[in-house]
Parts: C-alpha cells; sequence; structure tokens
C-alpha cells in the first residue's frame, strides 16, 4: 500500500497538494506515482515567478524508465521550486511528500483546492485503479 | 496476474521482491528495488542475471561448419579450436538483420548458437529454411537453464562454485572461450561491458548456483540495469538498433562481417557489397547529452547533415548523464541536438562504447 498523508489534497494525475500557513501551496508527486515512475534521474522545475493555468504542464519527472509531466492541479503562480532535486532527483523516490516536493505555487483561487480529491477519496481512487 | 512464460527462476525473482514485466512474452523481472544499484553493481562488484528465457540451439551433423559459414555474416571458420566462440549477425538475403547472435565451437563437428528470446520463431524457422541442403540437426535446448555472472568480481565469485569443481578450469578462459562438460558450459561472454561468465545448466544445479550466488552476495539484477549495462558499452539491442530493415554496416557492426575469404558467400553477402560500393547513407553513433534531461528512444536528432533518429537513449548511471545510440546520416559532425519534448539539446557524437569495464570511454 502507498502512503497518502492526510495533510494534503490529491488529483487524478496522482500529485498532492498541501496548503502552506502563508496562503501557498506546495505540490509534489504522489508515493503511487513515485513508485510507478521508478527510480527518478532527472526533475525539471517551474521558474520562481512563472505563471501557470490548471492543466499546464509545468514540470517533468524523468524515471530510469520514462519521462512524464506534472501537470498544475491550480491556477497561480510559482514562488519557488526546490533546487535540492537538480543534484538529487531521487528524494522524490524516498521522500514523497516532504524533501521531494516539487515546487511551490500562489494559488489565483484558495477554494480550487478544496475541490480536489482529500486522502480518503484519492484511497479510494487508487482502490479503483487496482481493480 | 502475469500470463506469460516463466523461467526456472521464477519463484526465486518474486522471493528477491522482483517487480515482473512482461519480455518477449516470458515473465522477467525488470528489478528487485533498484536498477540503479544493480548496475552499479555490477559496473564494480558482481551481479547475476536471469538470461534463461534466451534461445538456446545446438547444431550438430557433418555439415554445421559449412552451413554456419553460409548463414551467418561473421566465419565460424575463424573458430580454430573448439570451445572458441564469436558474435555475428544473421542476415537475410537484402542484408537485413534478422538477429544477433554468439556461436561457439564444440568438441567434434558440434556448435551452440544462443539468439535472442523475442526474436525465437523467426530465428528458428530461418534456421530451419536454409538448413534444408544440409546434413545438419537443430536442436533447441529449453531444457537448459542460463544466468549471466558480470562485473569485475564475477568470475571470483563463481568459481569455487561451479559443479564438478569445474572453476578452476573455468578461470582459465580467455574472452570469448568456453567449456563444456556434459551438462554445463561455461563461457566468458556477457553483454555488460565487463568481465563474467554465461553459464548454462540444467535447471536444478542451476537453481543451487543461483541461491549459492546470492548467499555469497552476488547482486540479483533484472533486464533494466541489463538495459543501461549494455548501453553504456554500446551494445546493441537487437529490435532497436538494428532489425531485418538496417544492415550491419548502418548498425556499427561492420566489424562483426567476415568479408575474406571473398568465396565465402554467406547470405546478404552481395546486397552488403552492393552497399559497401555505394557511399553508406547513415551510421550508428553514440550520443552524450550536454544538457540536463535524457534522451529517449525515437527521438529526432538534428545534424548539419540532416535528421536522424534515437535507436536507444537512456541515462548513464556511469556517467551520470544522458547517452544514446542513434543512426544519423553519415557526414553527420561531431556536435548535434535532440529534440527532447520540443526543445532542442546539444549533444555531442562519440563512437560507443561509454563506458568498457568500468572505465568512462568517452
Amino acid at each position: 500500500m502507498s502512503e497518502v498523508p492526510d495533510s494534503c489534497m490529491y488529483t487524478k494525475d496522482h500529485e498532492w497538494l498541501r496548503l502552506e500557513d502563508d496562503g501557498s501551496v506546495t505540490i509534489g508527486v504522489t508515493d503511487h506515482a513515485q513508485e510507478a515512475l521508478g527510480e527518478l534521474v532527472f526533475v525539471e522545475t517551474p521558474e520562481a515567478g512563472a505563471a501557470f493555468g490548471v492543466g499546464d504542464a509545468c514540470a517533468v519527472v524523468e524515471s530510469v524508465k520514462a519521462a512524464s509531466d506534472i501537470y498544475c492541479p491550480v491556477a497561480g503562480e510559482v514562488t519557488e521550486a526546490n533546487a535540492a532535486l537538480v543534484d538529487k532527483p531521487e528524494l522524490v523516490n524516498s521522500s514523497p511528500y516532504d524533501d521531494g516536493w516539487v515546487f511551490r505555487l500562489r494559488p489565483e483561487n484558495a477554494k480550487a483546492i478544496d475541490e480536489l480529491m482529500d486522502a480518503e477519496a484519492y484511497n479510494r481512487f487508487l482502490a479503483e485503479l487496482e481493480d | 496476474m502475469q500470463m506469460g512464460k516463466q523461467t526456472d527462476f521464477f519463484e526465486r525473482h518474486l522471493a528477491a521482491g522482483a517487480r515482473i514485466v512482461d519480455f518477449g512474452g516470458w515473465d522477467m523481472p525488470l528489478h528487485y528495488g533498484s536498477q540503479l544499484d544493480e548496475h552499479h553493481a555490477v559496473r564494480n562488484g558482481a551481479g547475476v542475471f536471469d538470461v534463461s528465457h534466451m534461445t538456446v540451439v545446438d547444431v550438430a551433423g557433418a555439415d554445421s561448419r559449412n552451413w554456419l559459414r553460409r548463414l551467418l555474416a561473421n566465419d565460424v571458420g575463424r573458430l580454430s579450436s573448439p570451445g572458441k566462440g564469436l558474435y555475428s549477425c544473421m542476415l537475410n538475403p537484402a542484408g537485413g538483420v534478422i538477429d544477433d547472435l554468439i556461436v561457439y565451437r564444440r568438441r567434434g563437428s558440434g556448435y551452440r548458437v544462443i539468439v535472442n528470446a523475442a526474436t525465437r520463431d523467426t530465428d528458428l524457422e530461418w534456421m530451419q529454411a536454409t538448413a534444408a541442403d544440409f546434413d545438419v540437426a537443430i536442436n533447441e535446448r529449453s531444457d537448459l537453464a542460463m544466468l549471466a555472472v558480470q562485473g569485475p568480481a564475477a568470475r571470483e565469485k563463481v568459481a569455487p562454485l561451479l559443479p564438478e569443481g569445474l572453476g578452476k578450469e573455468a578461470l582459465q578462459l580467455g574472452t570469448f572461450e568456453s567449456l563444456d562438460h556434459d551438462d554445463v558450459f561455461v563461457a566468458r561472454t556477457g553483454y555488460t561491458g565487463e568481465d563474467g561468465w554465461e553459464i548454462l545448466l540444467e535447471p536444478a544445479a542451476a537453481r543451487k548456483l543461483w541461491d549459492a550466488l546470492i548467499a555469497a552476495g552476488v547482486q540479483p539484477c533484472g533486464l533494466g540495469a541489463r538495459d543501461t549495462l549494455r548501453l553504456e558499452a554500446g551494445l546493441n539491442l537487437y529490435g532497436q538498433d538494428m532489425d531485418t530493415q538496417t544492415s550491419p554496416l548502418v548498425s556499427n557492426l561492420g566489424w562483426t562481417v567476415c568479408w575474406e575469404p571473398g568465396d565465402r558467400d554467406f547470405i546478404g553477402r552481395k546486397a552488403l557489397e552492393e552497399q559497401r560500393e555505394k557511399e553508406l547513407s547513415h551510421r550508428l553513433v553514440g550520443l552524450v547529452l550536454e544538457d540536463r534531461g535524457v534522451i529517449r528512444t525515437g527521438q529526432r536528432v538534428v545534424t548539419d547533415a540532416g535528421d536522424g533518429r534515437v535507436t536507444s537513449g537512456g541515462f548513464s548511471p556511469t556517467l551520470e548523464c544522458s547517452i544514446a545510440l542513434a543512426r544519423v546520416p553519415a557526414d553527420a559532425g561531431e556536435h548535434c541536438e535532440v529534440e527532447i519534448r520540443s526543445n532542442l539539446k546539444p549533444a555531442r557524437v562519440v563512437r560507443p562504447p561509454f563506458v568498457k569495464q568500468g572505465q568512462r570511454q568517452v
């Protein structure tokens, strides 16, 4: 079973979002996603200041197997990317919800996050995928 | 649920935590947790691969040598004594590659040929068809299991564990030499760019050897590591880097075509001679990405002499950058660009191998 923390919200593209105290959201890929991708060897993160709409391809994770886009789960402006992933893309594998975060975003509309799946809904979604 | 054919080691793969994938109709281990760790184990120590899915064909009969000299672009006439082996392509009349293989000369008039798993059916059909006028018997040895133990420490780790005390004799083998005792066959070959052995055994002895190797600390390795190791070693993968539409001459395998003696009429010779007389339009080269990112199979290569195509791309764990094999126009210069996800990224054109016996070559 993959890890699905209660503190995050989730998308069908297997991304997680966490609302921070300053109103920004931190975004990464889920434990399920990193397991399916395999060992990561390269992560391309967005530049701070870049603006993305919902569903825009905004980052790329490349594993030993294949490349995969990260789609922006809520519209907003990037405030920060995880610089540690430049030299250690494997952090996404070893710590998908903490050290392996990918970027932070200031959302246009904070309420948009509430429309995503919570941990319970994402767990159900994963269970359906396995059927 | 997995539905493919399984080798004699399948339960052991599962027990070792393998992630199983389909490969040419076989359920094979992709990795046992970390493909990167497995890769490094082979470059720095020793790793064991289950390659029992590969097809082993024994050739017997008075015409074995004559038939193989007709069938293969390399010349088994060069195998000056029993035990010696060589790498060759098996061509169609148009000079396209039906498969690549290793052939070993055995005692008496026999040979042992090891071909790819995915091409088994077409290979056997082609062999049977071409053998019609020769006194040869072609016998597939699906009863044998096969392990490849590779890495700088591989031979010393395996030698004491070989059945029948064959270790001492096996340690005397030179590159591409084999020993052959009843149902134990050991060859100093492999497809990783490292020293090591490929070992054929009957299943019970093979499982015993596997268990002993794991107990001795040899890393089990899956197809993922096998692919990055062979790519770093500049070794072609059949179906990607060459196939029936490409000749050895445009696949960086010209060295495996034995032109002398000129009257050896191997299948595909005429077509290759015609190609050789004209200027070759393309060649298979190595690429080293000079930017961050990963080159993937099928991507477009932009050169000063026109476009080419990546035939095998990936991440090199040893060089810690992306490398590839690519078929490019013959006149392409030293620098090119690879179109990675709509971006043109600079790459250097090099001569494979990228890594040889653990050392960077490019």
